[in-house]
C-alpha cells in the first residue's frame, strides 16, 4: 500500500447501490485529487448501474483495527448475552413481543 | 519457534476456508507467490487490449464497434482491480509496471499472438475469454480475501465478453464461404494457444504444490484446462467449425472428449519472448506508459497547487 510511486495516492472506493441502502466498499483507485477519485471511481466500478452514490475516501484517512487486536476488541462481548433478546424470559402466552 | 506456530495457525485458516485479508500474518512465500500471480493476471488484462484495440477502428459496424470498445473498456478495469489487489501485498504500482517493463514480470502468452482477421476477434471474446472465464469462476474461491472479491466482479462482467466473440464466430461460421473460412482460420490459430493459457502440466508446474496446499489456485492446471475443452468443442460443432485436434474424439462410455497432447516447445518459446508479438506489445506498452509522464507529473503539480491555495485560505 506504498504511496510513493508516481500514479497519485490509493483512494478506497465505497459505493450506495440503491437510495435507503449503506455504502459498502467496491475496491480502490488511484488519484491526485478529489475529483479524479471520484470520476476514476465511477468509470471503474459504476459501468453497469451499480450505483446511486460514490464515497471516495483517501486511505490514510482510514483507521482500521488490527488482527493482534481483534481479542482484547472483539471477544468481551461473547459473555454478554443479555445483549440479545433471547437471554429474556417472557411470560408463557404472551403475544406480539 | 515462533513462525512454525504461526504457520500452523496460518494453514488451519486456509483449511477451515478462512480468507487471508492483507494485515494478516502470512508466510514471505504466500506473500511473493501472490504478488507474482495477481501481477501477472493484471499484466495480462492490459497488455490483452492490444490484439483487440487493433480493431476498434476497423469493426464492421457500428453495433460490433462500440460492443468492442465497451469490452476492452472493461479488460482495463480488470487490470485496475488487479493491480489494486495486488498493491495490498505491499509493492507500489511502480513497482508492478517496472517489473513488467523489465521483463521480470509475465503476462499470459495468449497476447502475443497477432489479430489478423475480423474473425480474430470472435476467437479471442469465444475461446480466450472462454478459458480466462474457466480459471477466473474458480479463482473466485482464492484464500487471498483482495483476490477473490476481485474475482467476483470480474466474473459478473466476463459473461459478456464470450458471448460477444462466440456471437462474431457464429456470425462469420454461418455466413458466406470466405467467411466461414476465416472463422475456421480464427480457430485454428487460437486453438492450442488457448490450451495453453492454463499453463504447463500438473507435473511440470513448478508453482502447483504451494499454490494448492495454501488454495490460492483451487484447481490445477489441466483439471481447468479440462474443463474448457468439454465445454467448447460442443460449441464449435453447433457452428460447424472443426477443432484443430486431430486425436479429438467422444467417449460414449465416458462422456467426455479426448483430446491430443499440447507443442509444448511452442509454449515454452512464447513464455521464453520469442511469440510473433512479444516485443511489438512490450514496445507498445512502454511507450504508452512514457507518453503519459506528462499527464502523471501535471495531475500531481495540479494536486500541490490546490493543497498550498487551501493552505492559504
Ligand atoms: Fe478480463
Ligand atoms: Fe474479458
Amino acid at each position: 500500500m506504498s504511496n510513493t510511486d508516481h500514479q497519485g495516492d490509493v483512494w478506497e472506493v465505497f459505493i450506495q447501490s440503491k437510495p435507503g441502502l449503506p455504502h459498502k466498499h467496491a475496491g480502490s483507485v488511484h488519484a491526485t485529487d478529489k475529483e479524479m477519485a471520484l470520476q476514476n471511481a465511477r468509470d471503474m466500478y459504476t459501468r453497469r448501474q451499480e450505483g446511486t452514490c460514490i464515497w471516495v475516501v483517501p486511505l490514510q484517512a482510514i483507521v482500521s483495527s488490527m488482527p493482534e487486536d481483534s481479542e482484547s476488541f472483539f471477544e468481551p462481548s461473547d459473555d454478554k448475552i443479555y445483549r440479545h433478546p433471547t437471554h429474556y424470559i417472557m411470560p408463557e402466552g404472551a403475544k406480539n413481543i | 519457534m515462533e513462525d512454525i506456530k504461526k504457520l500452523e495457525e496460518f494453514q488451519a485458516k486456509i483449511d477451515a476456508d478462512l480468507k487471508i485479508e492483507p494485515k494478516d500474518w502470512m508466510p514471505e512465500e504466500y506473500r511473493t507467490h501472490l504478488q507474482r500471480q495477481i501481477s501477472q493476471h493484471a499484466h495480462s488484462e492490459v497488455i490483452g487490449m492490444q490484439p483487440e484495440g487493433n480493431w476498434i477502428s476497423r469493426a464492421p459496424s457500428l453495433r460490433s464497434k462500440v460492443v468492442l470498445l465497451a469490452k476492452i473498456q472493461d479488460e482495463a478495469g480488470h487490470g485496475q482491480y488487479l493491480y489494486s489487489a495486488a498493491e495490498t501485498l505491499g509493492k507500489s504500482r511502480d513497482e508492478y509496471l517496472e517489473e513488467l517493463h523489465s521483463g521480470k514480470a509475465k503476462y499470459s502468452s495468449i497476447f502475443n499472438y497477432p489479430t489478423l482477421t475480423w474473425a480474430d476477434i470472435g476467437a479471442v471474446g469465444w475461446l480466450v475469454d472462454g478459458a480466462a472465464i474457466v480459471n477466473q469462476v474458480s479463482l473466485q474461491r482464492t484464500s487471498y480475501g483482495p483476490y477473490s472479491r476481485a474475482m467476483v466482479r470480474i466474473c459478473k462482467e466476463e459473461s459478456f465478453h464470450q458471448r460477444q466473440g462466440y456471437e462474431i464466430m457464429a456470425t462469420c461460421a454461418l455466413g458466406t464461404p470466405e467467411q466461414k473460412k476465416m472463422a475456421q482460420d480464427a480457430l485454428n490459430r487460437f486453438w492450442w494457444p488457448s490450451l495453453m493459457m492454463f499453463g504447463p502440466h500438473d507435473s511440470e508446474s513448478a508453482h502447483t504444490a504451494n499454490a494448492m496446499k495454501w488454495r490460492i489456485k483451487r484447481e490445477t492446471n489441466d483439471e481447468l484446462r479440462d474443463k474448457f475443452i468439454q465445454k467448447t468443442v460442443q460449441q464449435a460443432e453447433v457452428i460447424g467449425l472443426t477443432v484443430p485436434d486431430p486425436d479429438l474424439k467422444w467417449n460414449e462410455a465416458d462422456g467426455r472428449y479426448e483430446y491430443g497432447e499440447i507443442n509444448w516447445d511452442e509454449f515454452w518459446n512464447v513464455v521464453k519472448g520469442n511469440g510473433p508479438c512479444n516485443k511489438q506489445r512490450m514496445r507498445h506498452h512502454i511507450k504508452a506508459h512514457e507518453d503519459g509522464t506528462w499527464v502523471r507529473e501535471a495531475a500531481i503539480a495540479y494536486a500541490e497547487k490546490q493543497k498550498s491555495k487551501q493552505l492559504v485560505a
